[in-house]
Order: C-alpha cells, then structure tokens, then sequence
C-alpha cells in the first residue's frame, strides 16, 4: 500500500498506524506534530489512526527561524 | 519598565528575537541572553525522517521557563499553509499565540496583505492570539485589528535587509490609530534601527537577521537590548519638537559682550 510520508512515497503494509510510521523515526514524540490529508492527527490517536492508501502524512517539529 | 502585553501574554523584554540564521546554537543561546528577550519566535518544517537526529532539537535549546516561544507561520504563500501551520503549532503544545506571515512572493518575502487579512479572520475565530506580520500601510493595519489581530508587526523593510525603518511616518501613524500593540517586524539592521522604532512608539520590536547575521552576535544583542530601552524611554519622555530655526540654550539678557 503506497502513501507518501514528508513528501515521499513509501510502502506500508495494510493496517499500519501513525504511532508505526513514527516508531523507527522519531524518538520523542512530543516534539512533533502530525498532520493526515491536512488534518492534524492528536497525538493520543498516532496508535490508533490507521493510514490508508494514497494517505498524505506530515511529521512536522520545531526549526529555528524569525 | 512595565511589561509588554498582548493579551494573556506578559513580557517582561520589549524585543522578541528569532531562532533562524545563526552561526552555531551556543551563539544563539548566548545571543538570546545578551539580547534580554523574553520571547524566541521559531518556524514549523518536516522532520528529517532519514537520519535518528543525535543532534539537538531546537526544543533542547530554549528554555522555557525563561522565554516564551512564538511559533511563525513563515515559508507560507497561502492562507491553508498557513493555518495549517498555525494549527500544528498549537498541536505542539505551544499555546495560543501565532506570528502569521503570508508572504507574496519569494523575492521580495513582502507580506500579502489580502491573505494575511483572510487568515487572521480565520484564526482569530479559532481563538488563537495573532501577531498579524504585515507591511507599513495605516489601512492594512487597522483592517488587520478589525479582523481580530492580537497585534500587528508592521514591517520596517523587507525581511533580511537591514534597511531599518523606512517609512517611519506610516509607523507613527499606525502607532497613533492603534488599540492593539504594534510590534516592527523585519528589517532592523542595527542598533538605532530598534530605537526609531520604539521612538516612534512601537510596543515592541522583533528581529533575526540584525542579530545573527552580525560579525558578533553576542555583542549586537547586547547593543539591540540598550537600543531598545533607550528608545523606550525617549518615547516616554516626551521629546522636544522639530524646530525650522535654532533656539540658544544660553540666556539671551546679560551679555557683556558685543
């Protein structure tokens, strides 16, 4: 199942959570923000919210800027 | 000196300074506390979700029970980018309060005018406290306070330039119609730069680049923090008025001489 993820395709498996996406990649979860087809996902729901095919993901943080 | 307030938000610094653009993060921590700010705007991107990030987030480096952090919406050219934005700030965790820029086009990094109006609409109905970035038009800014701006930030030049404050009639007279605080915003190049601004009554200036762009960072911080105080006072002051032609300081009766 394909779903781009930060702007890039990836292949997931059927079934495959926010909370899965983020596992291998992002440490502490409380220093991002996630947004599903333009919808922020709260970050109680990243284990629950399953991503469907075609589904655009955002992981966003905290950069420096003015 | 009393405290700058934009609704809930209390600051205890006149000067609000950006995260962006520093030579290495130890300058910027040290600039911050040269630089007496309260408040560290900072900018929302993707994760790099490539490389498990050993290096520090900009999270470790801010403290926050010393600084506010204003996220921005910056790098946005639509008002769905930018509530967006401004929604995922929120989601971060870092309260109400938002620096809205909708910027026109890439090379000017002017704001859009038009846009940022719909946004701060849009946004001030979802309760959020907006710093509405806009450019030094008298019309712009109130129709931004009558939109549900928390404050506006005027521009005093384009963003990185350094060119200081180049209408400083238009701040004046947006300083004079406003009932929210006006905060500069982009442009400040150095030192006397915050003072104008503050002389001409601006509740606050905000800066990056004057800052950390400078051969010193540390050092202009320190010379932005007394700038900004000393133009405060001025203002309070209440300073003498333009004069055509000179007045002596001297008494004119009682001259001995011819």
């Amino acid at each position: 199942m394909r779903i781009v993820l930060n702007g890039e395709a990836r292949e997931v498996t059927e079934g495959t959570t926010v909370g899965a996406l983020l596992r291998d990649t992002v440490r502490d979860r409380s220093r991002i923000a996630v947004e599903r087809n333009r919808e922020i996902v709260p970050r109680a729901a990243y284990d629950e919210v399953v991503v469907a095919e075609g589904d655009e993901v955002e992981v966003v943080t905290l950069v420096g800027g003015g | 000196m009393e405290p700058l307030r934009v609704r809930d938000l209390v600051l205890q610094s006149r000067l609000i300074v950006g995260s962006g653009k520093y030579p290495d993060p130890d300058t910027m921590v040290r600039a911050w506390e040269a630089s007496g700010t309260r408040c560290i705007t900072v900018a929302l991107r993707r994760v790099d979700l490539h490389h498990e990030r050993d290096d520090k987030n900009l999270l470790d480096l801010i403290d926050r029970g010393r600084y506010t952090i204003l996220p921005n919406t910056a790098g946005c050219y639509t008002v769905e980018d930018a509530l967006r934005t401004a929604r995922l700030a929120r989601e971060l965790g870092l309260g109400e309060a938002v620096k809205l820029e909708v910027i026109a086009d890439e090379e000017t990094l002017l704001p859009h005018v038009a846009a940022t109006l719909e946004a701060t609409r849009t946004l001030a109905a979802e309760d959020f406290s907006v710093f509405a970035y806009t450019n030094d038009d008298p019309v712009a800014a109130r129709a931004l306070e009558e939109a549900g701006a928390a404050a506006v930030m005027p521009l005093g030049a384009p963003i990185g330039s350094g060119l200081g404050i180049l209408n400083p009639t238009n701040i004046r007279l947006i300083v004079a119609r406003a009932k929210v605080p006006i905060i500069v915003d982009a442009g400040v190049g150095t030192a006397s730069d915050v003072s104008v601004a503050m002389e001409l009554g601006c509740d606050a200036v905000l800066l990056n680049t004057g800052i950390a762009r400078a051969k010193d960072p540390v050092r202009m911080a320190r010379a932005m923090r007394l700038a900004c105080e000393a133009g405060r006072l001025a203002w309070l002051s209440g300073r003498i008025p333009r004069r055509e032609h000179a007045s002596p300081t001297s008494p004119v009766e009682g001259r001995f001489t011819s």
